[in-house]
């Protein structure tokens, strides 16, 4: 759609790729809009497509055992959720329950991930983008797990 | 009366005057001291050493000893004369008596509803400090700007202070571990005391040279035979102090020394002297500077009494720096890296002066004979600057 | 009985007028002094030196209301022997207080700003007292914001009273979690995550920060990230605190002692030590 371009252009994760590959991606894109409550892909799916959220909040999940559900993060507005999509076994890792009422652009991953197969410029900006995301997740997951709001001795954990 | 071979001066002693002091009369200024009700400490041989205590007499003195000094090494020597103040500084500061080891400072009473709170009453012995030396006094105006020049006034070291009357040495001889000319504290006592003297020794004179620095000395001095000092003697005492100065145990450069250690935090010396260093504290214990104290809290079996109690600490203990889960210092490199930075590099920007005096205790009485000044060459000579413009090359 | 204390390190005896139970393991005390006089005035970002009889003595940030003369209001976590001994104390019993001592939050660098707050887990004690001032004369400010972050939905501090600055004074509070189960519908993630969307002006803020030493180096830097000057972020630092006077010794930081040169320290001033180890 036309009119999504200027949206996706804005975004962080599209700045500085070519007209050419811009024109490409809004070809493959799409307004989407998911209701609290629902699963927009759950654990095990083929990973197929990846959003940019405009606005709400989608809990990533996990369920163990004993335990119950687990939220991992929340992905919020003007976050990217999704990037196995670029990897083999290009399925989801985690399920992804809608907290609240969120609207998105929902992007074609298996197209682009072809295309970029094909053209590897194209494949080399898409990489590096989503290398960026998961470092930025990766720096977040290990605070996390420092658990710096527990009471913690030396040499324990 | 005093006359004997001795000119009474006519006028009164003024500040600044200097005299000469007859060997055979030193026991008089006990006596003036005494009759003043000064309690006076200053060294006498003890457990193999030279330490500070209570005398009561001129033969309290250590006469006839010196000390050799080296990197974990103190030896007590005859010297083969009678010198009252021939040797340098032995294990004891004038710290234990301004800034005490143990102190309670109040004690307190539970009814079950509540509790009351007795301070102490921190009334301190006169005392008169015999044989100051030149860094002595330094340290004593370092401790002096830590406890009485900041925010904060601690009443226990304002107490004591107060009434202290302090006799200076000017050191006939340097100490094997000493660097006073590096840290600029001395060997001559320039300021800080009320009386100031220089023994000359030789075969056939023994006597004082006496430089009056207060009002109080001069009081205590004018009930003491003297004469006025002419100078070839002032020159001669001078002379020796100039000699002492040329023959440091050890010296350090120390300049830019605070910038130096702040930019070379992470420098490899500090790693292999923490191979060294056994955190054994003996270098906070003799330090003269060294001021830092713990308080504990305790109770009595009841549970109904309780006392506040403040006690000498040090940065090399285990949970100097702890808090809620773990200490921050808890490594030796750690440790050693804390005392070494803060007394020659944050006391700068915390007091206006470096915390060292050049005593040389630090080096005497650690067990491995660490020498601050060894570790100061070792980190200036790999600077991290020069390592840094290197690669930049 | 004590009156007129000139000397630093007597306590002044206080009673407990009330314990609340705040998150697991944390608890505010309403204290005043036993002998019915006032309460000396405090700055926000100062602590208090809490004496329990017999046990020991620590020092506690003060979370209540610089603006209230009574009580004097603080909020301790329960890890070591004095706080646990503190956690026991009802109603009536009494307790010994010696301070305000330490540096303050400098809110007045704020005024016609954006303020910003970022606290992790207790960190929100010492900053709760800022956050009233602020509410006092909110038309001083230009956009308030909090962020916070706690372990779980559980570990909130003052979770209702959030609840009422987000509602009622036109403040922004972002909160999240390290972790949560599904019930939990706020954010998860670490407190830095909610620094690239917070609507505040980097190049017109000033941000207090305050919480566990990792989390205040990674805030700051984020803050940095985002255009935030090192000179308009404050931290507020932690040092084992005898005497809390710059006499013990204990709480040197680099060439500063905590107890008097801090807790608030300017991030500024403090960015090359917080970056290095066993400092």
């Amino acid at each position: 759609m036309e009119t999504l371009e200027p949206i996706l252009a804005a975004h962080p994760f599209f700045e500085g790729l070519e007209p050419k590959y811009m024109q490409l991606i809004t070809g493959c894109a799409s307004n989407v809009r998911f209701e609290a409550g629902t699963y927009i892909f759950r654990e095990g799916e083929a990973a197929s497509r990846f959003y940019i959220i405009r606005q709400g909040k989608v809990a990533l999940e996990t369920f163990a055992a004993q335990r119950g559900s687990i939220t991992i993060e929340t992905i919020e507005a003007g976050e990217v959720l999704g990037w196995s999509w670029l990897f083999p076994p290009y399925r989801w890792h985690f399920d992804a329950r809608v907290v609240e009422l969120t609207r998105a652009i929902s992007l074609d991953g298996v197209c682009l991930r072809t295309k970029g197969e094909a053209d590897h410029d194209l494949g080399y900006e898409l990489v590096k983008r989503v290398a960026q995301i998961l470092m930025q997740r990766l720096q977040a997951t290990r605070l996390q797990l420092l658990d710096v709001y527990g009471v913690h001795t030396r040499g324990g954990l | 009366m005093l006359k004997d071979k001795c000119t009474m001066t006519i006028n009164p002693l003024q500040v600044g005057d200097q005299v000469i002091l007859e060997h055979e009369h030193f026991q008089q200024l006990f006596t003036a001291l005494l009759s003043r009700g000064y309690e006076v400490v200053g060294p006498t041989v003890r457990d193999n050493a030279i330490v500070y205590d209570t005398l009561t007499s001129t033969a309290d003195l250590p006469i006839g000893y010196t000390d050799e000094q080296d990197g974990g090494t103190y030896r007590l020597k005859k010297r083969g004369d009678e010198a009252l103040f021939g040797y340098a500084v032995g294990p004891h500061s004038w710290k234990q008596f301004l800034h005490p080891p143990v102190i309670r400072l109040w004690q307190a009473r539970s009814d079950g509803n509540s509790f009351r709170i007795d301070a102490e009453n921190l009334e301190a012995p006169k005392r008169a400090f015999l044989g100051v030396r030149s860094c002595e006094l330094h340290a004593i105006a370092i401790q002096d700007k830590v406890f009485t020049g900041t925010r904060y006034t601690d009443p226990v070291y304002q107490a004591r202070r107060g009434n202290v009357f302090i006799m200076a040495v000017n050191c006939g001889q340097a100490g094997g571990t000493c660097f006073c000319t590096s840290m600029q504290t001395g060997p001559k006592a320039t300021a800080g005391f009320d009386l100031a003297l220089t023994e000359v020794l030789d075969a056939n004179r023994h006597y004082f040279v006496f430089e009056i620095g207060s009002h109080l000395g001069a009081e205590i001095l004018q009930d003491v035979p003297h004469r006025a000092a002419s100078q070839d003697d002032i020159q001669l005492a001078e002379d020796i102090v100039a000699r002492t100065a040329e023959h440091m145990g050890r010296s350090m450069d120390t300049t830019d020394i605070k910038d130096l250690l702040y930019r070379n935090l992470e420098h490899p010396r500090w790693n292999d002297v923490a191979t060294r260093c056994l955190t054994c504290a003996n270098c906070t214990m003799v330090c003269p500077t060294c001021f830092c104290t713990t308080i504990e809290d305790v109770t009595d079996l009841t549970g109904k009494q309780a006392e506040r109690w403040r006690k000498w600490d040090s940065c090399y203990t285990m949970d100097f720096s702890y808090i809620s889960g773990g200490s921050i210092r808890s490594s030796t490199k750690a440790r050693y890296r804390q005392w070494m930075t803060h007394k020659l590099a944050s006391w700068i920007d915390q007091f206006g002066t470096s915390g060292c005096v050049g005593c040389g205790r630090c080096i005497t009485w650690c067990p491995v004979g660490i020498d601050i000044t060894e570790e100061v060459r070792a980190i200036r000579q790999s600077d991290s600057i020069l390592t840094t413009m290197i690669k930049e090359q | 009985m004590t009156a007129n204390i000139p000397d630093p390190m007597l306590p002044q005896v206080y009673r407990v007028q009330r314990v609340r139970r705040e998150i697991p393991d944390t608890f505010t005390m309403e204290l005043e002094p036993a002998d019915g006089s006032d309460i000396p005035p405090f700055a926000t970002g100062q602590f208090n030196m809490l004496y329990v009889f017999g046990v020991g003595e620590i020092p506690i940030s003060i979370s209540g209301d610089p603006a209230k003369r009574k009580p004097l209001v603080h909020t301790t976590r329960a890890i070591g022997t004095v706080s646990k001994a503190m956690r026991e104390l009802k109603s009536g019993d009494v307790i010994g207080v010696r301070g305000p001592f330490g540096s303050q939050w400098p809110i007045e660098r704020a005024l016609g700003k954006d303020v910003l707050i970022v606290a992790g887990g207790i960190g929100l004690a010492p900053l709760r007292s800022t956050m009233y001032q602020v509410i006092a004369e909110r038309e001083k400010y230009n956009k308030v914001v909090l962020l916070y972050g706690a372990r779980t939905p559980e570990d909130i501090l003052y979770r209702r009273e959030q609840e009422r600055w987000r509602a009622h004074f036109g403040l922004e509070v972002y909160v999240t979690v390290d972790r949560a189960t599904g019930a939990w519908h706020g954010s998860v993630g670490v407190v830095t995550k909610l620094v690239p969307r917070a609507p505040f002006d980097p190049f017109n803020t000033v941000a207090l920060v305050c919480g566990p030493e990792i989390m205040m180096r990674f805030t700051a830097a984020e803050l940095e990230k985002r255009g935030i000057a090192a000179e308009h972020i404050f931290v507020s630092m932690e040092r084992n605190m005898k005497c809390a006077v710059g006499f013990c010794g204990h709480c040197q930081y680099g060439p500063n002692f905590v107890c008097r040169d801090g807790p608030v320290f300017q991030y500024s001033h403090v960015q090359s030590l917080l970056t290095k180890g066993e400092i």
